[in-house]
């Protein structure tokens, strides 16, 4: 026999052999696995329109003048646009709408008014995080004639008369990120947050309950193998898992719907090892609180729902108000889905992607801490 | 090896859960190399006392060892000298025998896992059965893979806890042979049981009701020091005679058996008292040896008074 090892790979190779036999016998989990993904898929290849408000709007200002301020005005009473930033340098606009801090970037170009008062048809440039269409499409709609309207109080108010008609402003949109507004380009890379979420808690959750219900766990507590061993061989395999879903889904983003990966593919790999491992530390703790696979299942889809409905795949997170906000933040899947979207859609790199990989991180030491907590090594 | 010859030996040991003690106060001391009965009825703390003594349970109370190390400290090291096999079939059911012993045998670290399962499905005549899965076997076939399971790291003792229930005759029997054999090779074995038949093959006994110890000792030795009386009644309507015996003073039990009612109680000359009253010209009765089962149910009757 060997001696008090803290830790043994060859206990811990143990219990991944064993997981892995057993994945491969039950058929239906594994179909689940590789079914659910290219189910979902399927399912939702077709948006959900809402109309959110209160958009985060950036303004870079080269003309601070009255017609200017009272454009801003309008943008903010129409309820659609919240002016967060009323004079932003315009090296960092494009920054604010990668890191999403900003929805619109609106550019007001020199000589905005003067330009007007001339008859000349001045450029106003709308810049659009359109990442997701459905969190913008209402918004853009409106924009002309909230600008419109402005225009045509302020020169009425100051009673100035235009020898060339009414005055003009043309307004130009950008939609950046997915210029041709298409649902499933923000949809599809949700479903990949959504997928791993779903199976990864589900299935650890069952993994360690099953060994309650069915008597085995006091065999294997019985056994030399400590708990970080028997939780590091239940979650390694479902990591393995983990990554062939990633493959589908990406494979059918790019194939069956055409979406773009304009970021690091290797950066994304590597921000979802954490999501991963949060939500697998999230299903082990479910485990040690269910007494049954029943409820296992439940508490899975407690957490799942709200993972699913508040964290900006399935309504825009901007739609939502302030405390459905806040609890979408607490969640590991709205930061995953600003990282995925950002790197596939916008390309992010690390830097973008560091405010959104903390939050997981933080809800993965915590799931994985009361894991090991709770995962005793008697039956008590 | 032990100094003394004692493989398990624990003083005080209890168990609380909530506010209820299933186990209170336990003193026990197993002989090694022997094969130690535990009997008691359902949920009397059998099962909690062997979880405790083999580290899965934390103990409430009292101390211990268990082989040569201390049940409260040293739970890792008795883990690895011990044989546990549950009461519930908790081997992998969608694995196949040769995968449960592999994981065992890789559990345990052994060196060549695949060649110690090869071996220990050889030796207990696994060998045919080695790609069934766990769960299609017999219960019979289950007892012996998880018997197999718990010896393959070859521990110096070996817990079973009610290994032979839903077990048919035969299959009992040869499982005794078996425990027999391990134990004539050194092994000591605690078992638990509900069949007096298997107590009777036990080299010593302990009988626990309530989480308290109320007898240990050999088996013949128990019948003798239970100072019971028993008599074997045989003739016609027993039935009747039976509800009348139990109401005379020095009856305590009285148990049909086939044609026959087996009557004891503490006190010869009372006991006899009753049957002279009692059996008309129609019954006879006579004097015979006490059985340990009805020695158990004396003393789970004195327990509940």
């Amino acid at each position: 026999m060997r001696g008090e090892s803290v830790f043994s790979l060859r206990r811990l190779g143990a219990i991944i052999a064993k997981e892995f036999v057993q994945m491969r016998r039950d058929r239906i989990t594994f179909a689940m696995m590789v079914g659910i993904p290219l189910i979902q898929l399927c399912l939702f290849g077709y948006a959900i329109n809402q109309d959110p408000r209160h958009l985060p709007t950036a303004l870079v200002n080269a003309d601070q003048g009255p017609l200017t301020r009272s454009i801003a005005a309008s943008l903010q009473r129409s309820g659609y646009f919240d002016i967060v930033d009323g004079d932003l340098p315009e090296r960092d606009a494009r920054e604010a709408l990668a890191l999403g801090e900003a929805q619109f970037v609106i550019t007001v170009p020199v000589d905005f008014e003067r330009d007007i008062r001339r008859g000349r048809v001045p450029v106003l440039l709308v810049e659009a995080d359109a990442t997701d269409p459905g969190a913008t499409s209402n918004a853009i709609a409106a924009l002309p004639r909230i600008i419109d309207l402005a225009l045509e109080r302020e020169m009425a108010r100051r009673s100035v008369e235009s020898s060339a008609g009414p005055p003009r402003i043309d307004v130009r949109l950008h939609a950046l990120y997915n210029p041709e507004a298409k649902t499933s380009f923000n949809i599809v890379p949700g479903l990949m947050g959504v997928i791993l979420t779903m199976t990864m808690v589900m299935i650890t959750a069952l993994a360690m309950t099953r060994e309650r219900e069915r008597g085995t766990l006091e065999m294997l507590l019985s056994m030399p193998p400590r708990p970080l061993e028997v939780l590091a061989g239940k979650i390694i395999p479902y990591i393995f898992v983990a990554y062939v879903q990633i493959a589908l889904i990406l494979m059918a983003a790019k194939f069956l719907f055409a979406v773009p990966v304009i970021g690091s593919l290797p950066l994304l790999l590597f921000c979802a090892f954490f999501f991963v491992l949060a939500n697998l530390g999230m299903g082990v703790t479910f485990s040690t609180l269910a007494k049954n696979q029943l409820q296992a299942v439940q508490m899975a889809f407690f957490f799942f729902l709200p993972s699913l409905l508040l964290s900006g795949f399935m309504f825009p997170f901007r739609g939502m108000p302030e405390w459905a906000q806040s609890i979408g933040n607490a969640l590991p899947l709205t930061h995953f889905l600003r990282i995925v979207r950002g790197v596939m859609l916008k390309g992010n790199g690390m830097p973008e992607v560091i405010p959104d990989l903390w939050p997981i991180c933080v809800f993965l030491v915590g799931s994985m801490s009361i894991a090991v907590i709770r995962y005793r090594q008697t039956l008590d | 090896m032990l100094s003394d010859g004692i493989a398990i030996s624990v003083k005080g040991l209890g168990k609380r859960f909530d506010e209820k003690w299933v186990v209170d106060g336990v003193d026990l001391e197993v002989p090694a190399g022997s094969v130690f009965g535990f009997l008691g009825p359902n949920g009397s703390g059998k099962t909690t006392c062997i979880r405790m003594i083999c580290g899965l349970l934390e103990p409430s109370s009292g101390s211990g060892r268990c082989l040569e190390f201390d049940i409260l400290k040293q739970r890792e090291r008795i883990k690895r000298e011990v044989g546990y096999m549950t009461q519930r079939f908790a081997l992998y059911e969608d694995l196949t025998v040769r995968e449960n012993l592999l994981f065992v045998a890789r559990a345990y670290e052994v060196d060549t896992p695949r060649l110690v399962a090869d071996e220990v499905m050889e030796k207990f005549g696994l060998a045919d059965r080695r790609n069934q899965l766990a769960g299609a076997l017999s219960g019979g076939w289950k007892q012996r893979l998880s018997l197999a399971a718990a010896m393959l790291h070859e521990p110096r003792l070996l817990l079973l806890d009610e290994p032979t229930a839903g077990v048919d005759p035969k299959a009992r029997r040869d499982f005794w042979s078996e425990i027999h054999e391990l134990s004539r090779a050194g092994l000591t074995v605690l078992v638990t049981t509900h069949y007096m038949d298997e107590a009777e093959r036990c080299s010593d006994l302990a009988y626990i009701a309530n989480g308290k110890i109320l007898t240990r000792g050999k088996p013949g030795f128990l019948t003798r020091e239970s100072g019971l009386s028993t008599f074997r009644v045989h003739g016609e309507k027993l039935f009747e005679l039976a509800n009348r015996l139990r109401q005379f003073d020095g009856v305590e039990q009285v148990a049909a058996f086939g044609t026959e009612l087996h009557v004891s109680g503490p006190d010869a000359a009372l006991l006899t008292r009753a049957l002279e009253a009692n059996c008309g010209p129609g019954a006879r009765y006579e004097p015979q040896e006490t059985l340990l089962e009805d020695v158990f149910i004396h003393l789970m009757e004195r327990a509940r008074r």
